[in-house]
């Protein structure tokens, strides 16, 4: 299994480039979590009931996912995650599949969540368009969120972890890793990096800031 | 058997029956080449030269003013291209708009970026009309060309090109500037609206085949006698050199055919479309709340239905749609390449949140009652079924 997915010829799948050349088709399991969400919050949330609460994104940027947790005290385990997620076919997908593998078997501590990576819930959707990966796998994010929520409400500040990367966009969420990471696959200019990663869309205050990187990333690789 | 209903005419329409008939001869025995001297290209020459002849006919033009191109694209890159390269000594200022289809907005931004050409961007009002008025002001003594759009794609609004034709003929005597010409992307009207280049006062206009029940990969320049060009693209005499290439025989054949048709029918046809285009956007709007129109509710074209659905992403809704059979599109773009939201409706100076969230519904000739009727059925609980997975709510004065 792998968390990256090949395209096909023409413009028969459900994800096209802009040249028509090429196109991916969504995984069944994509389908299915997308027709089928699971584990979403379907009222609006009454917040009393949940341990934590996590955000990223914003509807400018095409993407806004907000999740909710119950959580073990003690064992520190997630019971329950619930969420809601406005967005593409994969944003819904990927949100859906990452409430079940955070729940499934007794629920992951929130030490495994925080590890959760956007490739681990690739895989197990069985991949996902290259071009999907930065815009609509976010819900990594957002639990990251509300597990330093959630050690801010119990106060304790010592497992609140800032990410060792920085948000360059407070709106999107992304973070200077993600601009080295676009700048790597071969997006050398604002335009390029903000089509991988929607940086500064809703927030173009903050672009500037992006070119910067972008220069220093591409010196750093690219001499 | 699912049932299934196309309504994304705007992207491309299916060929006619009498169309692909007309085209079958060139995919066998007529495969000559219209440039060899022998029968065989000289039959299939002629046929070309009827073609255009036939196409010049019904857009009141001569037939030496008709340039077969690839498409739409083409055609578009060629005019401005073309134009502003050859005549750069004549002045370097150029006016569009903001929501012109991209192979315009690219090619201007080209110039701009890239050969010194200066650019005015013209923005739509929120109902997505340009005026005379806005024209003429941005015209400076510099200025070559104005390229605007007769139909926007994706929001369908009808622009007053015979009157900012009109005007900017004054203009262009009044000034004294030969140089000044106008172009126009016409490519969403043949079946509907006024194709007389006489009445349109345009220099130059687009055609696609693709576009008017023709074929994919063929489309037309309408170039003005006396307009010089520099060629994109060089190797033959084809088109005047201006458009060197093998001609795409069949695909002319087609569209002369497909041309025709539309032009003969397009009164009739914009008769039948418009009131199911109004069943359409009222039953939308009546069963699904925080909805919006996008663009001019009676200057649209009677194929088009734009809406807004608040709350929810375009991408989504269009997948969910394409479950039960009913295929459209969004300017939200999360099915194309670039993952900006729809710059037409960003254009109208409108949130994102309203671009995310647009549908288009291009009707067409196979377009039934019972079509949009099944539409009406299986909309309203799909759209209750994404709202009720999303977390965002838009504040209405956002969006009305």
């Amino acid at each position: 299994m792998t968390h990256k997915q090949e395209p096909v010829k023409g413009t028969q799948g459900d994800v096209t480039t802009a040249d028509n050349a090429k196109s991916w088709f969504y995984t069944d399991v994509v389908k299915d979590h997308f027709f089928n969400p699971r584990n979403f919050m379907l009222n609006d949330a009454d917040e009393a009931e949940f341990d934590a609460i996590g955000k990223v994104g914003s509807p400018a940027c095409g993407d806004e996912l907000r999740v909710w947790l119950k959580v073990e005290s003690g064992t520190e385990r997630i019971l329950d995650f619930r969420w809601k997620t406005f967005g593409c076919g994969s944003a819904i997908a990927s949100t859906s599949i990452a409430s079940v593998i955070v729940t499934e078997n007794g629920g992951m501590t929130l030490e495994e969540a925080r590890a959760l990576k956007p490739q681990d819930i690739m895989e197990r959707l069985g991949g996902l368009p290259q071009r999907k990966f930065h815009c609509s796998v976010l819900c990594d994010k957002a639990l990251r969120d509300a597990i330093n929520d959630y050690y801010r409400r119990i106060e304790q500040f010592d497992k609140i972890i800032v990410e060792a990367s920085r948000i360059i966009d407070p709106v999107s969420k992304v973070t200077d890793k993600d601009i080295e990471e676009a700048v790597l696959e071969g997006a050398h200019t604002i335009e390029l990096v903000q089509q991988k990663t929607k940086v500064g869309i809703g927030n173009p205050g903050c672009l500037p800031a992006v070119e910067e990187l972008i220069r220093f990333y591409k010196e750093k690789y690219f001499g | 058997m699912k049932r299934e209903v196309y309504l994304d005419h705007a992207a491309t329409t299916p060929v006619h029956p009498l169309v692909r008939e007309v085209m079958l001869p060139y995919l066998d025995e007529k495969f000559g080449n219209p440039s060899s001297f022998h029968s065989l290209g000289k039959i299939v020459k002629d046929d070309v030269d009827t073609a255009r002849s036939h196409i010049a006919q019904i857009l009141h033009v001569r037939p030496d003013e008709i340039l077969f191109t690839s498409g739409g694209t083409e055609s578009d890159n060629l005019a401005i291209l073309g134009y502003a390269r050859k005549n750069q000594e004549q002045g370097k200022h150029l006016i569009t708009t903001t929501f012109e289809h991209h192979a315009v907005l690219e090619a201007m931004i080209h110039l701009e970026k890239k050969e010194g050409f200066e650019v005015t961007y013209l923005s739509p009002d929120r109902e997505g009309l340009i005026s005379v008025e806005q024209v003429r002001e941005a015209l400076r003594d510099d200025t070559i060309l104005v390229s605007i759009m007769y139909a926007n794609n994706e929001i369908g609004t009808i622009l007053p090109i015979a009157d900012i034709g009109k005007m900017i003929t004054a203009w262009r005597e009044e000034h004294k500037r030969p140089a000044l010409r106008f172009h126009t992307d016409a490519c969403q009207t043949p079946e509907y609206l006024e194709l007389d280049i006489e009445k349109l006062h345009v220099d130059m206009l687009t055609l696609n085949g693709s576009k008017m029940y023709g074929p994919k990969g063929v489309g037309l320049l309408y170039l003005k006698r006396g307009i010089k060009l520099q060629p994109l693209q060089f190797g033959g005499a084809q088109e005047r050199a201006i458009r060197p290439g093998t001609e795409h025989v069949a695909g002319i054949v087609g569209m002369a055919k497909a041309l025709e048709l539309a032009q003969a029918n397009r009164e009739a046809e914009s008769a039948r479309l418009i009131p199911l285009r109004e069943k359409l956007i009222e039953g939308i709007r009546s069963s699904i709340k925080k909805t919006r129109l996008n663009g001019h509710t009676t200057k649209r074209l009677p194929n088009n239905v734009n809406i807004s659905i608040m709350d929810i992403e375009g991408e989504a809704m269009i997948l969910y749609l394409d479950a039960v059979g009913v295929y459209t599109s969004t300017g939200s773009a999360c099915t194309s390449a670039s993952l900006d939201p729809s710059h037409v409706i960003l254009a109208l100076g409108l949130p994102y949140e309203v671009a995310h969230g647009s549908i288009r519904f291009s009707l067409g000739a196979e377009t039934t009652q019972e079509d949009v009727e099944y539409v009406l059925e299986v909309l309203p609980p799909l759209v209750e079924k994404l709202r009720a997975l999303s977390p965002v709510s838009v504040d209405e004065k956002y969006f009305v």
